[in-house]
């Protein structure tokens, strides 16, 4: 400061001198500073993101007049009740938490060899190259890797083709929960994996040493040390992995069978068909409640750490 | 059916009844607006007639697809009804935009092709209410059973296909709560003790065989489908060899060399009869009448009939349909007798006030919640 005091006394730059002055004012009240500085990104999450929040749980509280399916802003518990007394409703929302926790485990289970492989094993050029493969996927359309799954397991597609060369019959995942499965577990890797090779490649490799030093085998040693210690960055992952499989809907509506729906096919069929968007709003609150429990588990294992 | 007949000979007695100057309605096509938003119909705005339309009226066409009468009602309702100019509505879309104020009246008179319509959709009492006119009839066809020739021998004659185990997991049939009439009207040939006369008019004991008829379908099904694409892509992968389908199905499949065939099966069938419809909240009033008028003639009649592969309410246009593919106008029944056109079940809306006079059938939400149930 004391450099910009000496200029602060050169004569006829007034234009330097304000700006000066400014710096001043924000160096002797450091909370204006921070004010404008967070202030619109904070007014954005504030507005965009929380208000339409608020905005979603209040408008489930309404209903919709079933002829002219206008909004009807009288306050009850209507379209809650009908999600938990409708044994089809409680299907959906089984199936959608059940499959995302399947998709979740399955990406941990590929993520966790790969990332170990990359963090502690591969040379820093192989490293580069699989973190492109990794990475490259994700420069495509969501759509179009869909799409190119159905073409894989297609009756007549490329998986039972090579099984058919191979002599091995035929399978038929086509249109069914386990090809929605199988695609979600693709899509959503890369978010997996990221998390993972983070927290293994945080691990000091002083821990390890010491551990065989004490007597402990490669296996005890991963799951004694490696594992406890990579856990908050494959619960990072999972919060990926899971979330994303709980909003989405374009995949069991493209790749789905005849009971594939999830609560994002009738949140979107509530709305973009029924025209009923309290009921979706009422249903599109199970998804938050359950990420809400997760998030709060996920704190416990220490998963914002490893973000 | 009868209520067709009635309202039809009715129309008749009073032609054109409160048409004119005086009701509000434009007695002359303006100068057009530059745009024209549409819901449509897969297959219904085809750039081989809507790019001859921008060229004779300057009118830029601008269609969203919609798979399901439902969903056409949505969308006419979505943001305050002003989005969309026109929709391509079937019969029981119609009745729920009219009454809904979603569409406004018509005057006929600006179609110049209005009056070689077949009488029976001239004034049909899905499109026109105490003589007023609530758009313009379009086409008209049956939902029809299409199969693999293939791998499904022998041919098939009935819906009974569907529902039986034989072709287990290789089944489609559209994702449309409408779907349950199709369901009704097999079972009122195949179990005729249920007394079902009309697949929209079902009281719960004959709703609940029909749900019950579809639940032992879920397991044999592949996939619900909810755009003709849909369809398409699951018989040419393989995925399946027989489902409830439109013949627009079929004729693009036939085109790709898809071993593939479709039939009216011996109990009938259930169908659509489409207008368009214009929005009470049009912004291009004056486009959307050109596109009226337009698809109402006889050679885009005939064009849309063949692509489609349905009927067109238009008689001039069977000629042209013959000229552009030989035999096609006998195909898909061109200038049809009315007892033909009786013969096909037409989707309407299913109201709880139904022709027996005892307010107990179910309604369409029932429908609705019924298929959500259905496909949990």
């Amino acid at each position: 400061m004391a450099v910009r005091a000496a200029d602060l006394q050169t004569p006829g730059r007034p234009l330097r001198a304000a700006r000066l002055r400014l710096t001043g004012f924000f160096w002797s009240h450091p909370w204006t500073k921070a004010l404008l500085l967070l202030g619109p990104p904070l007014l954005a999450f504030g507005l965009v993101y929380l208000a339409s929040l608020v905005a979603l749980f209040v408008s489930s509280f309404w209903t919709v007049n079933p002829f002219t399916t206008e909004i009807e802003h009288a306050w009850n518990l209507g379209n809650f009740r009908t999600i938990f007394e409708s044994p089809a409703y409680r299907t959906i929302a089984f199936r959608t938490i059940g499959i995302a926790a399947a998709v979740t485990i399955t990406d941990a289970i590929l993520a966790f060899p790969l990332g170990y492989f990359m963090a502690r094993v591969a040379r820093p050029r192989t490293r580069a190259m699989l973190f492109v493969a990794v990475l490259l996927p994700l420069w495509s359309s969501y759509l179009i890797r869909v799409y190119i799954w159905r073409l894989i397991l297609d009756q007549d597609g490329i998986l039972n083709w090579t099984l058919g060369k191979l002599g091995l019959g035929s399978v038929g995942l086509a249109y069914s929960n386990w090809a929605v499965w199988i695609i979600f577990s693709y899509v959503w890797l890369p978010f997996m994996i990221l998390p993972v090779f983070g927290a293994l490649e945080r691990i000091p490799e002083s821990l390890l040493e010491a551990s065989r030093d004490l007597g402990a085998g490669g296996f005890q040693t991963l799951r004694r040390v490696v594992l406890p210690l990579a856990l908050p960055g494959v619960v990072a992952g999972s919060i990926f992995t899971f979330s994303l499989t709980l909003g989405d809907y374009v995949t069991p509506l493209l790749a789905g069978g005849a009971s594939s729906q999830f609560i994002g096919n009738v949140v979107y069929q509530s709305v973009g068909i029924s025209n009923n968007v309290p009921f979706a709003a009422a249903f599109a609150t199970i998804p938050l409640a359950v990420m809400a429990v997760y998030l709060l588990i996920a704190r416990k294992l220490g998963a914002f750490e490893a973000m | 059916m009868h209520v067709l007949v009635a309202a039809m000979a009715a129309a008749l007695c009073v032609p054109a009844a409160g048409i004119g100057s005086g009701n509000g309605l434009p007695t002359t096509i303006g100068k057009g607006e530059g745009q024209l938003n549409l819901i449509a119909w897969e297959g219904y705005t085809q750039p081989q007639w809507v790019k001859p339309f921008e060229k004779a009226t300057g009118c830029q066409v601008h269609a969203k697809y919609a798979g399901s009468s439902d969903e056409m009602v949505t969308l006419m309702r979505q943001g305050g009804g002003t989005q969309y100019d026109g929709v391509s509505a079937s019969g029981d879309a119609s009745l729920r935009l009219i009454y809904g104020k979603d569409v406004q009246p018509v005057n006929p008179n600006l179609i110049p092709d209005f009056k070689n319509f077949i009488p029976a959709l001239q004034s049909p009492p899905h499109n026109t209410i105490g003589g007023v006119h609530y758009g313009i009839s379009l086409q008209w066809g049956p939902n029809t059973l299409l199969y693999n020739t293939k791998l499904v021998k022998p041919a098939p004659t009935s819906w009974s296909i569907i529902y039986s185990p034989k072709y287990k997991g290789k089944v489609t049939v559209p994702d449309n709560p409408i779907q349950i009439a199709d369901a009704a009207l097999y079972l009122s040939k195949a179990q005729p003790s249920l007394g079902i006369k009309d697949p929209y008019e079902l009281d719960q004991a004959q709703f609940n065989a029909a749900i019950n008829l579809l639940k032992q379908q879920k397991p044999l099904i592949k996939k619900y489908w909810a755009l003709a694409s849909d369809e398409i892509d699951l018989f040419k992968n393989g995925d399946a060899v027989v489902g409830a389908s439109w013949p627009y199905q079929t004729n693009t499949l036939k085109a790709d060399k898809v071993a593939v065939a479709d039939l009216i099966p011996k109990e009938g069938a259930t169908g659509w009869a489409d207008t368009w419809m214009m929005s009470a909240h049009a912004k291009h009033p004056n486009c959307m009448y050109k596109w009226m008028a337009w698809v109402s003639t006889p050679k885009v009649q005939a064009e849309q009939a063949i692509y489609f592969g349905e009927t067109p309410a238009n008689t001039k246009a069977c000629p042209i349909m013959n000229t552009l593919s030989p035999g096609s106008a006998a195909q898909y029944h061109c200038g049809a007798s009315a007892s033909y056109f009786d013969s096909i079940k037409f989707w309407k809306t299913p109201v709880a006030a139904c022709g027996n006079g005892k307010n107990d059938c179910m309604d369409y939400t029932a429908w609705q919640q019924a298929w959500t149930q259905l496909k949990s």
